[in-house]
């Protein structure tokens, strides 16, 4: 005779809800409270390094959606391509990350900001200096270990229900 | 101090049905009790809906309504607000009428149910003989009001959600008086305060089963979950007010946490001791125990799913009922046999009862089905 069919099985389940009652609730109140998202995530944008870059147009080549746009031109004099125009329409991007992996000199990061949304289409075409690394835009550690050792350890739902709220 | 001048107060007020000394005795009563009663439902209705998106809020790990005011207290304050500030709509097809009374008609019935609830030693609006009576009759005219509103909306969900209610109501409503009968046998008077004044120990503790009826029965005649059939959401949109809006909505909300609150009235008064209790001034200890059995309300609706239309008439008519007239013998002979009975044998034996019947008869009696597969 089992007792879960004659009322146990309610007794069991009203328990878990009182527990519930006394914990902690495991949500965050997203504007106010933010968690540390994965030092890996993947963000909204691309940062491009004017330095690294050779112009190898590696990244045009491996992105899926044919979202990079470069255009160089021949420096004959020290041996080499000259990046005139380095174009990423994120609206295409879909944060897959191919470009970084693909790209030979590191001269790639996913941006770990998220909350960059636009106001209109055309602000998601990023070119040139837009596409900088900046205080507003600093570099995931996707696929750069060296640089997720120094963002700070994702926090976890779990983790902060110590908090008074 | 402070407890005991209420307390004084209180029973000033509130010693007798009629005030000798008021001129024109009888009416300043009763504008009295009619401003109390109608302040205390809409405060109560304010603070219980409060509590149920809270503390359901936490029961499911979330936090609840928690922006206006502190501690989201306004919340309730300001979906009144945003509910009148709607456009009242009728659909074209509409019986108009009905329509338009069927929200005054479902509430009414509500406020009339606490006229009887005592909320301290005789202070009631009408002591009446018959009160329990009175309440068992008024209760289901809201109803009615449900059935209007499905009637007149003329809307397929909402005819559903109010057949479903109605044949909630009518199988529900014979467990319930039956629970009641019990505690009728053993205070020996119908009316709300004597009942009150008999309990020298809570009947819960002399009637479990009954109360166990009563609560259950209780939860599915006022349609909450887990027997909220008739607004289930998922199947019928939002049942009999899928048509309303703006005022309209809002009595029918008001209408559902009324008669919670009514329901948690009538369950304190009649097996938790009303207003007796220690240190406390008796109104207060009255609406305590009503917010304690609103919260095991609130508990049971966050923790069971939703019945089927079937189950809930199976629970009504082959389990609730026949275990109802069982605990109405038991009582009966009880009250008649062992009178003199030291009052911890028979709580012994209630509870025994209790515990012996609810497996038996849902192993050996109760099935659902057994009848025609495509109802």
């Amino acid at each position: 005779m089992k007792f879960e069919r004659f009322g146990l099985g309610i007794a069991k389940g009203l328990t878990v809800t009182i527990r519930n009652l006394f914990r902690h609730p495991t949500v965050s109140q997203y504007p106010e409270q933010r968690l540390n998202r994965s030092r890996r995530s993947r963000g909204n944008e691309l940062i491009w390094s004017r330095e690294k870059c050779t112009g190898c147009g590696t990244c045009a080549k491996t992105c899926p959606q044919g979202a990079i746009e470069i255009i160089t031109s021949t420096n004959l004099a020290e041996n080499k391509y000259e990046v005139e125009k380095y174009q990423v329409d994120t609206g295409y991007c879909i944060q897959c990350g191919l470009c970084i992996e693909a790209c030979p000199y590191d001269a790639l990061y996913m941006g770990y900001a998220i909350e960059r949304a636009k106001y209109r289409r055309g602000d998601l075409v990023q070119s040139d200096d837009m596409l900088l690394e900046s205080a507003e835009r600093p570099a995931s550690g996707y696929y750069h270990p060296e640089i997720a050792r120094k963002l700070p350890r994702q926090t976890l739902l779990v983790e902060r229900i110590n908090e008074k709220r | 101090m402070a407890l005991a001048a209420l307390n004084n107060i209180g029973t000033q007020v509130c010693r007798q049905a009629v005030p000798p000394d008021w001129p024109g005795g009888f009416w300043w009563h009763w504008l009295f009790f009619t401003v109390v009663l109608i302040i205390f439902v809409l405060v109560m209705v304010m603070g219980v809906i409060y509590i149920e998106r809270r503390g359901m809020g936490r029961m499911q790990s979330r936090l609840g309504p928690n922006r206006t005011g502190p501690f989201g207290l306004l919340q309730p304050v300001a979906d009144a607000v945003k509910v009148l500030l709607k456009e009242n709509i009728v659909p074209a097809n509409a019986d108009k009428l009905v329509h338009w009374l069927a929200p005054v008609v479902a509430f009414s019935p509500v406020l009339l149910i606490f006229a009887v609830v005592p909320f301290q030693n005789g202070a009631l609006l009408a002591d009446l003989n018959i009160g329990i009576l009175y309440v068992v009759a008024v209760s289901s005219i809201s109803t009615v009001g449900v059935f209007m509103a499905g009637w007149g909306s003329s809307n397929k969900y909402s005819l559903l959600g109010a057949m479903r209610n109605v044949a909630a109501v009518v199988s529900y409503e014979m467990p319930l008086v039956l629970a009641i009968v019990g505690v009728v046998l053993l205070a020996g008077s119908l009316s709300m305060n004597q009942i009150v004044l008999a309990q020298d120990i809570p009947f819960i503790l002399l009637q479990p089963l009954g109360f166990l009826i009563f609560f259950i029965a209780g939860c599915a005649e006022i349609n909450r979950s887990p027997f909220d059939l008739m607004e289930a959401d998922s199947e019928l949109t939002a049942g009999f007010h899928t048509e309303y809006s703006g005022m309209k909505f809002a009595m029918f909300y008001l209408v559902e946490y009324a008669e919670a609150v009514a329901i948690a009235a009538i369950i304190t008064t009649l097996f938790l001791g009303g207003w007796r209790g220690p240190v406390l001034p008796p109104w207060l200890w009255f609406i305590v125990k009503v917010i304690i059995v609103f919260f095991v309300m609130v508990w049971t609706r966050t923790t069971l799913p939703r019945v089927r239309i079937d189950q809930l008439m199976s629970l009504a008519w082959k389990f609730l009922f026949p275990l109802a007239l069982i605990n109405l013998v038991v009582t009966a002979i009880e009250v008649l046999a062992l009178p003199a009975a030291l009052l911890w044998v028979l709580i012994i034996i209630n509870f025994a009862i209790l515990a012996a019947l609810i497996p038996l008869w849902s192993k050996l009696f109760f099935k659902l089905g057994w009848g025609r597969l495509e109802v």
